[in-house]
This record gives structure tokens, C-alpha cells and sequence, in this order.
């Protein structure tokens, strides 16, 4: 069996719907033991909305909920109960990491503030991951990935120019926001282990996104230029953009950088004279005239499968791809080919197919295992972490510790 | 500075960075927590250095405002790694290096006799991250793969626009790119953590697609489970197992703001009583508006024309004012209208000011520039930008004698030979 990279670090979150629980997640698919402490009176958006696994309506056969929380441990705890809170010190004191992505103060309010944890675990990583950060005027104001991805700046830049600010896939800062979480609470419990020295970080969802935003915002200071949208065009190559298929709403997507990628890909489309065609015999030229270039493109295209143009023109060396959809994603070969999709079977819900991971480490692969039931481990937590017996975890189940 | 290095995480890291734009965020998010990146460049200069757009409009390889954004936090050095003795070279950095960082084509390390295998007997605790469009194998490893194409291939992009228009990417940042970089960072400092424990290095390698098909939101997964193709709508919502579209994004008097009317308890608990008290405050609300029951409402089950009326009512009061307006009153009346920010936005919003979010690094010609300073906040160890992005080649001289111990003659002898 392979070693886990992570095996021995242990995980708590206090978490909500995408980019916390997508956090925690990578960390578990690593070898983390990640204990999730939810709230049955209080459920998790992700477990209330669908699509459901079977159409049925229940908490833990909710696609969102399981495709953000695979490897996790699920405790349910009424946190303003006295009780849970004698039971979340004892895991608070179980724990290297703790993960909060609840908004601004929320924690702190349930006395489980980094202030309360480093009484309980001196050199505790606590990283909180709210929209704006915890000072600041805006500093606790709640909010979720919809304004968020409208706060970061990318829909400004997303779309073709006279179309309207478009948002990237879904609420992408959900998306975003856990990679960089990752490297911190990594990064962190690698400094731990040299210096035994725990730390807070406040991960601000708005301030980790914009990072990416910085060749617009150098754009604006250094020439004075808003950017905008350009739809799929690049300032640096052409043919760059997507073009119709033959098929029902089906795409390619095509980029031509160098005078080597345009003959051959003239060649290609069974049109060499094209090359030498002035309007499109330079880079210069082709990046004027690409309205044009593009129909006759796409004339070329609309009477062929997505998969024919992408085999033919990467096949003479050009970047092309299919625009894929979930059946496609489902049936890619090199996706398989690295085993990137887990179907996992749950035996009350069903199977699910979980994305996995796109680090791939040599030595210490990861593993992926699914999502839990909503207090599926309220028991065997009670019993290994806390350290319970039966009689006192029979007692605390009639008193209303754990809803 | 070097005593701020102490308290940073990655600081006691070196990083030799081989990358082009597929993967240069890596290195630069390891350099703002303190890692030492050393960019290893061809004597020309990284290829993507003469990606637009350019400072004053002129293109140069000093001059990308695109390669000066994600290249910050790293010092320069130029190797030919196509000559023997450049390979040679290298290998020697390798031996004082942590961290190697590249997004070669695959097989081409190998062909430079600088592939894994050969890095690990040179330094058994070095660590190679290799980023292509693929993955390292497999059928499609050798396929060339644009920004563009890897959104495409992820599936990112069939998810994103109007369903009635070609669909479309974020423009000029190569987001999958980024994701990649990010992607590869955050897998670097495990492997750093693993070795920590064992002693030794491996190879972590990233595939661009894959990175985008986990930033994609579950087209695979919810196909899986549910036969169901979702189609893009990318300034909507769509309201699950019905035709009604719920519009997230809204003209506004001078650009536009994001806003959901959610139906049901939390709509009837949030914004939507909030929103309409101020709307009547304004004159734009009627007796039909104030008379819906929005605990009542389920969007599910709303008839498309009522639907459309009670969006219409919203439209026109956004369209009455100006961003700042409708933010300013969406934190009074805790509402979430959050205005969709353009660059001049961002950099002048008042939260990320009163945070010191921006770091001035120095520009041509004395000029001062904003940077970005951080992608957290760490109570401890500094998350900073450490340096502005390098000029090619500008620590040669630096670098070849601190870590090879190289003298001024012999480094001029080898500039002479075309190696550095």
C-alpha cells in the first residue's frame, strides 16, 4: 500500500456549501482525517439543494453535497448545547487544523474563535475562509458564491463585447478559493513541523481571486486601458475561438500561434492556398481579418463531428479541442486513462462519480472515498476522539447533544 | 529581509522555475509565502514574455505587463538547456535546489537528460512538478493544448455563456492556465510536507483539463447521476427540474450588478422584503409587488409571464441607479446586490484599501506600481510580494556565484559561449 501524504494530520471544519467543503476535501483525498461537524436543525445548503441521487429528496443524496465533501468524516452537534461543547473541545483537542468558512464572527460567537482554540491546542492552524476578510468595514458581512463571483471581477472580463458580463462556469470563486486555501494549510503545517509553531490565517475569498485579475488591473494603471471582454479571441494568435459543429449545440475550440501551426493548419482544412492569402499571410494580418477568417472556419467545421476537427487538426499539430459535456467528460480516454473519475457505491444512496484529483504525486497517490450521511460518524467520533463509553454516548443521545 | 524569511513558510525553499505562462503562477504563489524561485530562462527570455499586452504598447521582453503580472517573487538567470554544458549546469543547481518546476512538452525533459529518474540520483529529495495540457501519458499527453482548448477539453466552457451564443471563456488571463499553477503549488508544498517526514522527493505532475474539470460545476458528476446535460446560462439560474431562469446578472445606470431572487423561506427571510420595502420607498413599487407572499413563492411552480413580471420590477429600479447607489444601499438594508466590479473597481474598493491590500513594487522609471500583496493573511509568517518580476537574466551574476560559486571571468566566458 502507498503511503498518504498527509496521514496523521487531522482536519475539523466548520463549513458551508462549496469552497470550504472543497477544501477539506483535497486534504482528505491526500490521507488527512477530516471530521465535518454539521448541524441537523441548521442543514448545509449543498444538502438541500439537488439534483438528488434517484430524484429523492434527502440530505445525503444531494450531487452537491457529495461531490464537495468526498473523504470526510460527518458529526452532527448542537454547538450552543453545554454538552457539544465539552465534545468539540475534545476534538478541537484531536485537531491540527481547523477550517472555518463560516461568515465573518460566526465562530467566534460559538466561542470556537482561534483565540478559544489555541487555549484548548497551543500550536493549532486555524484558517478561516469568509468573504472579506475579519477587519476591514465590509469585515463579517455574509455572502455566497453568486455576489462573490461578481465582487472578484472575472464576469467584467468574461463574454464577447457587446454581450453582457457572463459568469465563468457557476459561482467560480467557490472553485478558486480552495487551491490557494490548500497551500496555505499546507504550507503552514510544514512550517509547524519545523518550528512547532501554529498560526491563524485569514483567507479573504475576495482578496485570494484577484491575484489572477492582475494583468487587467497592471493594464489599467500602467496604460490606462479597462481591458473589457474579447470573447474567445487572444491578442496574440489567431484563429483563436470556437466554432460550430455539425451536431445539436456542438463546438471546437481552435488557437493558431505560430506561422508553422497556420500552414500546416491550412493544410489541414484541405485550403493551403489560404496561407498566402494576404489578409491572413501574417499574424498581423490573420489578428485585423478575423471576422472573416473565422466563417471561413467554420464553414470548414460545420459539416464535420467536433471529435473529426479536433482528431484532424491535432493531428497536424494544432491546439483544437471539443467542447465537452458531461456525457463527453464521462467517455474521454485520457481521463481514463488516469482513472480521474470515482465511481463509488454507497450502500443506502447509490453510486456516485466523483471527480478527482489533477496533482498526481508519484509516491503518495491519492485515494478518493465517499462523501458521509449527514452524523454518519457521531458514534465512532464520540467513541475514538472524545472518548465516550457507551453509557455516556447512550445518555447524550436523549438530550438532544447531537441535532 | 532575510529575517522575514525566517518566519515564512516556504522560506527555508529553493525553487528552480523552468516555466512558461502554462505554469508560471506556481512559482510566483510559492514565492509569495517565501520560497527562493529562481527562473531559468533560454538567453532569449522565456517565450511568454512576449505575450501582449505591453507597457506604452511596445512589445520588448522587459516590457509584458501579462509576464510582469505572474512573475513577481522570483530572481532571473538565463541557461541554454538545449547545450551540453548548459544540461551540466543545471544539474549542478539541481543539487542546492528543493523544488524543480516545469511545463515542457512531455518527454522533453528527458530529452534534455534532465528528466526525473535523472534529477532523483543527482538530489534523492528534490522535487519535480511537471504541468502539460494532458498529463505526462496517455493518449491525448502528446496533443497540444492552448488555454482555450483546455477549457474546452475540462468542460468549463460548454458551461459558460448565453445559451442562445457561441459559448465563451474569461479573456486575457489564461484562467486554466492559473488553475494549473495554482493546482501545482498547492501539490508542491504536500510533496514538501511528505518529505519533510520521509526524505524523500517524487514527481507531481498536473494536467491542465483536469484542473479545469474540477473548476467546472459538476457537468460530469450531474450527467452521471442524473442522465441530464446541463446547458450553459451563464447570467442565469437555472431552478432546478423546471424551464424557469432566475436572472443573477442586472444592468445597473453605469454597468451592471449580480442579484438572485430566491423564492421560498429564504428569500421571505432575506432580501426579497428588504428589497421591495426600499423599491416603495422609492415610488417603484405597486400593490402586486407588495402583495407577494415570498414564503410562499416557488419559483418551480410560478407561472413564465409572472415570472417575467416580478423581474421586470427589479430590472427597472437596478436600471434607476448607479452601482455605488445600489451597493450603498444593499449594505444598509443588508441585501445582496453586489455590483459586478471592473478593474478601476477593485482597485479603489474601500475594504481591500482599509486592508492594505495593495503592495507598490518599483517601475520603469522610477514609477510605482500596484501589485496585489497577498492571496492570505497568515497572523505569523508573511505573505507578501517579496520582489517585482525579474529583468532577463538579471541575477546571473548573483545567483551562479552563490549557488555555484562561479567568479566574474567564468561567467563571462560562458555568456560568451552562448551557455548563460
Amino acid at each position: 500500500m502507498n503511503p498518504k501524504a498527509l496521514a496523521g494530520v487531522n482536519v475539523v471544519a466548520f463549513e458551508l456549501a462549496q469552497a470550504g467543503p472543497m477544501t477539506t476535501s483535497f486534504l482528505a483525498a491526500y490521507g488527512a482525517k477530516v471530521i465535518r461537524i454539521e448541524s441537523q436543525k441548521h442543514l448545509d445548503w449543498h444538502r438541500q439543494v439537488g439534483p438528488f441521487l434517484g430524484d429523492i429528496n434527502n440530505p445525503d443524496r444531494s450531487c452537491c453535497f457529495l461531490h464537495a465533501n468526498p473523504g470526510k468524516m460527518s458529526v452532527t452537534l448542537n454547538l450552543k448545547h453545554e454538552r457539544a461543547k465539552s465534545i468539540i473541545r475534545r476534538i478541537i483537542a484531536w485537531a491540527d487544523v481547523v477550517v472555518d468558512s463560516f461568515a465573518g464572527g460566526a465562530v467566534d460567537r460559538l466561542g470556537l474563535g482561534y483565540g478559544d482554540l489555541v487555549k484548548i491546542r497551543p500550536d493549532i492552524i486555524m484558517l478561516s475562509s469568509d468573504a472579506y476578510g475579519h477587519s476591514g468595514p465590509f469585515a463579517g458581512t455574509p455572502s455566497y458564491g453568486v455576489p462573490l463571483t461578481a465582487l472578484s471581477g472575472l464576469p467584467h472580463i468574461t463574454g464577447a463585447p457587446d454581450q453582457m458580463p457572463q459568469f465563468p462556469g457557476f459561482a467560480i470563486t467557490d472553485f478558486i478559493v480552495p487551491r490557494t486555501n490548500v497551500l496555505a494549510i499546507v504550507s503552514a503545517l510544514d512550517y509547524r513541523r519545523k518550528t512547532g509553531k501554529g498560526q491563524y490565517i485569514d483567507a479573504s475569498q475576495f482578496e485570494c481571486t484577484i491575484p489572477l485579475l492582475t494583468p487587467v488591473i497592471l493594464e489599467l494603471e500602467v496604460n490606462g486601458v479597462d481591458a473589457g471582454r474579447i470573447g474567445n479571441r487572444s491578442r496574440y494568435g489567431a484563429p483563436h475561438g470556437v466554432y460550430r459543429c455539425r451536431g445539436e449545440d456542438r463546438w471546437c475550440a481552435i488557437s493558431v500561434f505560430t506561422e508553422q501551426e497556420w500552414q500546416s493548419f491550412c493544410e489541414a482544412i484541405g485550403n493551403a492556398a489560404l496561407a498566402s492569402e494576404p489578409k491572413f499571410a501574417s499574424m498581423a494580418a490573420r489578428l485585423q481579418n478575423q471576422d472573416d477568417l473565422d466563417r471561413i472556419i467554420e464553414r470548414w467545421t460545420l459539416s464535420r463531428s467536433p471529435e473529426e476537427v479536433m482528431v484532424t487538426l491535432q493531428n497536424a499539430g494544432i491546439a483544437c479541442g471539443v467542447l465537452q459535456t458531461g456525457h463527453d467528460l464521462a467517455n474521454d480516454p485520457q481521463l481514463k486513462y488516469d482513472n480521474f473519475y470515482h465511481k463509488i457505491d454507497h450502500p443506502d444512496v447509490g453510486g456516485f462519480s466523483y471527480s478527482g484529483m489533477p496533482v498526481q504525486l508519484s509516491r503518495t497517490p491519492y485515494e478518493m472515498s465517499r462523501a458521509p450521511a449527514l452524523g454518519e460518524h457521531n458514534e465512532i467520533v464520540c467513541r475514538t476522539v472524545v472518548g465516550l463509553s457507551d453509557d455516556e454516548f447512550v445518555e447524550l443521545l436523549g438530550q438532544e447533544v447531537f441535532e | 529581509m532575510e529575517q522575514t524569511r525566517d518566519r515564512a513558510m516556504l522560506g527555508s525553499y529553493r525553487v528552480l522555475d523552468l516555466t512558461d505562462e502554462q505554469g508560471f503562477y506556481c512559482g510566483q504563489l510559492l514565492g509569495y509565502l517565501g520560497a527562493d524561485v529562481i527562473k531559468v530562462e533560454s538567453p532569449g527570455g522565456d517565450r511568454s514574455r512576449l505575450i501582449p499586452p505591453f507597457a506604452g504598447g511596445i512589445p520588448g521582453v522587459e516590457n509584458s505587463l501579462y509576464w510582469r503580472s505572474f512573475n513577481t517573487n522570483k530572481r532571473s538567470i538565463t541557461l541554454n538547456l538545449n547545450s551540453t554544458q548548459g544540461q551540466d549546469i543545471f544539474r549542478e543547481l539541481v543539487k542546492k535546489a528543493d523544488v524543480v518546476v516545469e511545463s515542457f512538452p512531455p518527454g522533453y525533459m528527458a530529452q534534455m537528460g534532465i528528466d526525473y529518474s535523472t534529477l532523483n540520483r543527482l538530489n534523492e529529495r528534490i522535487i519535480l512538478t511537471s504541468i502539460s495540457p494532458f498529463g505526462q501519458a496517455g493518449p491525448y499527453s502528446k496533443w497540444k493544448g492552448s488555454d482555450l482548448v483546455c477549457w474546452a477539453m475540462g468542460g468549463l466552457l460548454a458551461q459558460t455563456g448565453d445559451p442562445d451564443r457561441p459559448p465563451v471563456r474569461i479573456s486575457h488571463i489564461n484562467f486554466a492556465y492559473q488553475m494549473a499553477g495554482a493546482d501545482a503549488a498547492w501539490g508542491t508544498a504536500i510533496a514538501l510536507y511528505w518529505r519533510g517526514t520521509s526524505g524523500q522527493g517524487q514527481h507531481v505532475t498536473v494536467s491542465i483539463q483536469q484542473s479545469v474539470a474540477k473548476t467546472n460545476f459538476m457537468a460530469h458528476e450531474v450527467f452521471e447521476a442524473t442522465g441530464k446535460e446541463q446547458k450553459r446560462a451563464s447570467s442565469f439560474y437555472r431552478v432546478e427540474r423546471s424551464e424557469v431562469k432566475l436572472r443573477s446578472v442586472w444592468e445597473a445606470k453605469d454597468g451592471y450588478v449580480a442579484f438572485l431572487i430566491f423564492g421560498g423561506h429564504w428569500g421571505a427571510t432575506h432580501d426579497n422584503p428588504r428589497l421591495v420595502e426600499w423599491m416603495d420607498e422609492e415610488g417603484m413599487a405597486d400593490d402586486y409587488l407588495r402583495g407577494i407572499d415570498w414564503a410562499r413563492l416557488s419559483w418551480r411552480r410560478t407561472p413564465m409571464d409572472e415570472v417575467a413580471r416580478i423581474h421586470g420590477y427589479v430590472e427597472r429600479f437596478f436600471r434607476s441607479k448607479t452601482k455605488a447607489e445600489l451597493l450603498d444601499g444593499a449594505i444598509k438594508r443588508r441585501i445582496a446586490i453586489q455590483p459586478v466590479n471592473t478593474p478601476g473597481d477593485i482597485l479603489l474598493h474601500p475594504q481591500l484599501l482599509a486592508r492594505n491590500y495593495w503592495q507598490e513594487l518599483p517601475w520603469d522609471g522610477g514609477m510605482l506600481v500596484k501589485y496585489p500583496s497577498r492571496f492570505c493573511l497568515p497572523s505569523y509568517s508573511p505573505c507578501q510580494q517579496w520582489r517585482p518580476a525579474p529583468r532577463l537574466g538579471q541575477h546571473n551574476t548573483e545567483v551562479y556565484q552563490e549557488l555555484l560559486g562561479f567568479d566574474a571571468e567564468k561567467i563571462g566566458r560562458l555568456k560568451q559561449g552562448g551557455i548563460i
